[in-house]
């Protein structure tokens, strides 16, 4: 090797005085990049889900802060599975998500598809499907009441309207029947541009030289809807659901301001019920572990379906 | 214009056309409900059939940013005639103003702690993105999925522990505790979304710069960032849209001095009864600043709300 004078210059540089001059190692900058965002993420989830964990053994209640903590090991889970209220809130929960998620994804195909036909002024209309998306939820629930009063709420007028039936004589969240299905529509109104945006990107990711194969081969436009556009499309559209699936698991803001859980228990989600417990009732040990049985259900599903989505992926 | 076999017919246009802007028509309308009541007085926001056409009327706003008391007799001698065009649009209603409101100060609550935890959050997300992009982390896919899965837990069951925890440092109720929080929610789709973007900016700037002699620190910010500003902008964005939208952590945690505007909005009750213009009105204000941002986004929208999973 022909010693330049660059080499000279470098081995003659002390080690100390070499890393002034280049910064920090690479491997320093990464752990002073990424600690901060570890250890926040590590503070305020982590740990209270190990203190979540923890009390889920005990009886703990936060409003009795004198009282001596009794550990109670598996006895909160045990009255918690065998509590029929309990299944009466996850029967809720799967009836708005199974509902939610089939109407979703119905209109929102429905919607991707023909706004992918590139009709004038597409980009527009879609801009303004999309805004129910991004507000508050809370907010928007609270005025969905305003729409569903009996008698002078636009949604009961527009029933009447098309209908005839009296606009006094229902009420969405008043009725043990409709209150589900009243829940189950707004939410509908406020994500299905969600599910349609993904669909979009399903669509327009299906190059055309697939489709003038097609129809060289003389393929019918209804087989080549669902021997390309329905395949193509299906890993978006199972992205979609995961995203929609677990966000209304956790659904809470939208519903307490519509129907706070009312009337009776008939649109009581898992989150209303596991804020009655935890503070209002004050039962915190017993919550913690109705929490801890929620992220597990969670996780979960959750990880089932990625696997099931990968496979769909790979074929 | 060339002949296609993928290009739809013009009938095919039209329908797709007409049924999407029907859609699009009925899915504003409760959100031009909400405009419109909010310039409503009350008996025409309450009035059967509903008002499509209605004289304009400020009481909404007026009745938002004031307290009013039912007036009596001799409160209105003593008060003398209205000074305000406020005061006389409350006079109208039969009622006198008392003060302010604290709709403002819930508002101005939700930008401090809505810009404040973005500000944090770009910050720490920008430089973790980073690092994740470029250089070898040990056990690096399990940070990133670990840091995703923070985001699948329900807000109120980590609320549990995140309330003593809170009750014990003396952060209830603060703008420093709910920006700590709304960051911590928030990094998870700020690293994921910030890795795509700097990912897709090419390794061979940098090694450019590193061989001019920069240092990886200026590398980062004279290089990186300008490169990333797109991509820094609207992920702050997204930040900002989940901070001031969010209510479950807000409604556990805050009550007075740091509550924002989603808890406030649906306890606005009027003079007797709920008053549906002031309620209106102040989800207006609410709500009217994240549609313009939404417009802003649409571009990078897709991508903001998938985690960067689907990119276009």
């Amino acid at each position: 090797m022909i010693d330049t004078s660059i080499d000279k210059a470098a081995k003659a540089t002390p080690v100390g005085l070499a890393r002034r001059i280049r910064g920090l190692s690479d491997r320093t900058i990464a752990w002073i990049f990424v600690a901060p965002t570890i250890f926040l993420l590590l503070a305020v989830n982590i740990f209270p889900l190990i203190w979540t964990i923890r009390l889920s053994f005990t009886d703990f209640r936060v409003n009795r802060p004198n009282r001596v903590v009794e550990w109670v090991g598996l006895r909160n889970y045990e009255r918690i599975l065998s509590d029929p209220d309990i299944w009466a809130t996850m029967q809720a929960t799967a009836h708005f998500l199974i509902w939610t998620i089939v109407l979703q994804v119905l209109i929102g195909f429905a919607l991707a598809f023909l706004i992918n036909k590139k009709f004038k002024g597409n980009d527009l209309w879609t801009t303004i499907i999309v805004f129910p998306m991004t507000l508050s939820p809370a907010v928007v629930g609270n005025f969905w009441t305003f729409l569903y009063q009996p008698q002078i709420g636009l949604f009961n007028y527009a029933v009447t309207f098309f209908t005839g039936a009296d606009p006094a004589s229902f009420s969405m969240i008043g009725d043990v029947h409709l209150a589900p299905w009243a829940i189950v529509i707004a939410d509908t109104w406020m994500w299905t541009p969600f599910v349609m945006l993904i669909c979009l990107a399903g669509l327009r990711s299906i190059p055309d030289s697939i489709y003038e194969a097609a129809e060289c081969d003389r393929a019918s436009k209804w087989r080549q809807f669902w021997t390309i556009t329905v395949p193509m499309v299906l890993p978006f559209l199972m992205l979609a659901v995961l995203f929609r699936g677990i966000e209304n698991f956790k659904m809470f803001d939208l519903v307490v301001q519509l129907t706070g859980g009312g009337p009776g228990n008939t649109t009581t989600l898992t989150s209303i019920d596991l804020k009655r417990e935890a503070f209002e009732k004050w039962r915190t040990g017993y919550s913690s572990a109705y929490a801890v049985i929620l992220f597990v259900t969670v996780f979960g599903l959750a990880s089932i379906y990625v696997k099931a989505l990968n496979k769909v992926k790979e074929r | 214009m060339s002949f296609s076999v993928t290009e739809p017919s013009k009938r095919t246009k039209w329908l797709a056309g007409i049924l999407v802007v029907g859609y699009a028509l009925i899915t504003i309308s409760p959100l031009i409900w909400i405009i419109a009541t909010g310039f409503k007085s009350g008996p025409d926001s309450i009035a059967y059939p509903p008002k499509m056409i209605f004289e304009p009327s400020l009481e909404g706003y007026v009745n938002l940013f004031t307290e009013r008391t039912r007036a009596t007799q001799d409160m209105l001698e003593t008060a003398g005639p209205p000074k305000t065009w406020y005061d006389q649009i409350a006079r109208d209603q039969g009622t006198v103003i008392t003060g302010p409101s604290r709709y403002g100060a819930r508002f101005l609550n939700s930008i401090i702690i809505g810009f404040g935890s973005t500000a944090l959050c770009m910050l720490l997300g920008t430089a973790a993105a980073y690092a994740f992009s470029r250089f070898r982390v040990p056990l690096k896919d399990d940070l990133l999925f670990f840091i995703l899965s923070t985001r699948m837990m329900p807000p109120i069951a980590v609320a549990i522990p995140i309330f003593l925890m809170f009750r014990n440092l003396g952060l209830n109720d603060t703008h420093l505790g709910m920006i700590l929080l709304y960051t911590a929610v928030n990094l998870s789709l700020s690293v994921w979304l910030l890795k795509g973007f700097i990912d897709e900016i090419p390794i061979e700037y940098e090694e450019a710069a590193l061989i001019d002699g920069y240092t990886r620190f200026q590398a980062f910010y004279k290089v990186v960032l300008p490169q990333a500003a797109t991509g820094i902008a609207s992920t702050a964005i997204f930040c900002l849209i989940f901070a001031w939208n969010e209510y479950a952590f807000a409604v556990l945690l805050t009550s007075g001095t740091a509550q924002t505007a989603p808890p406030f909005i649906p306890t606005i009750i009027g003079v007797g009864g709920k008053d549906w213009p002031a309620v209106a009105a102040g989800a207006s204000i609410f709500l009217v600043p994240v549609m313009v941002f939404t417009i802003l986004l649409r571009k990078h929208l897709l991508r903001g709300i998938t985690f960067g999973a689907v990119r276009k």
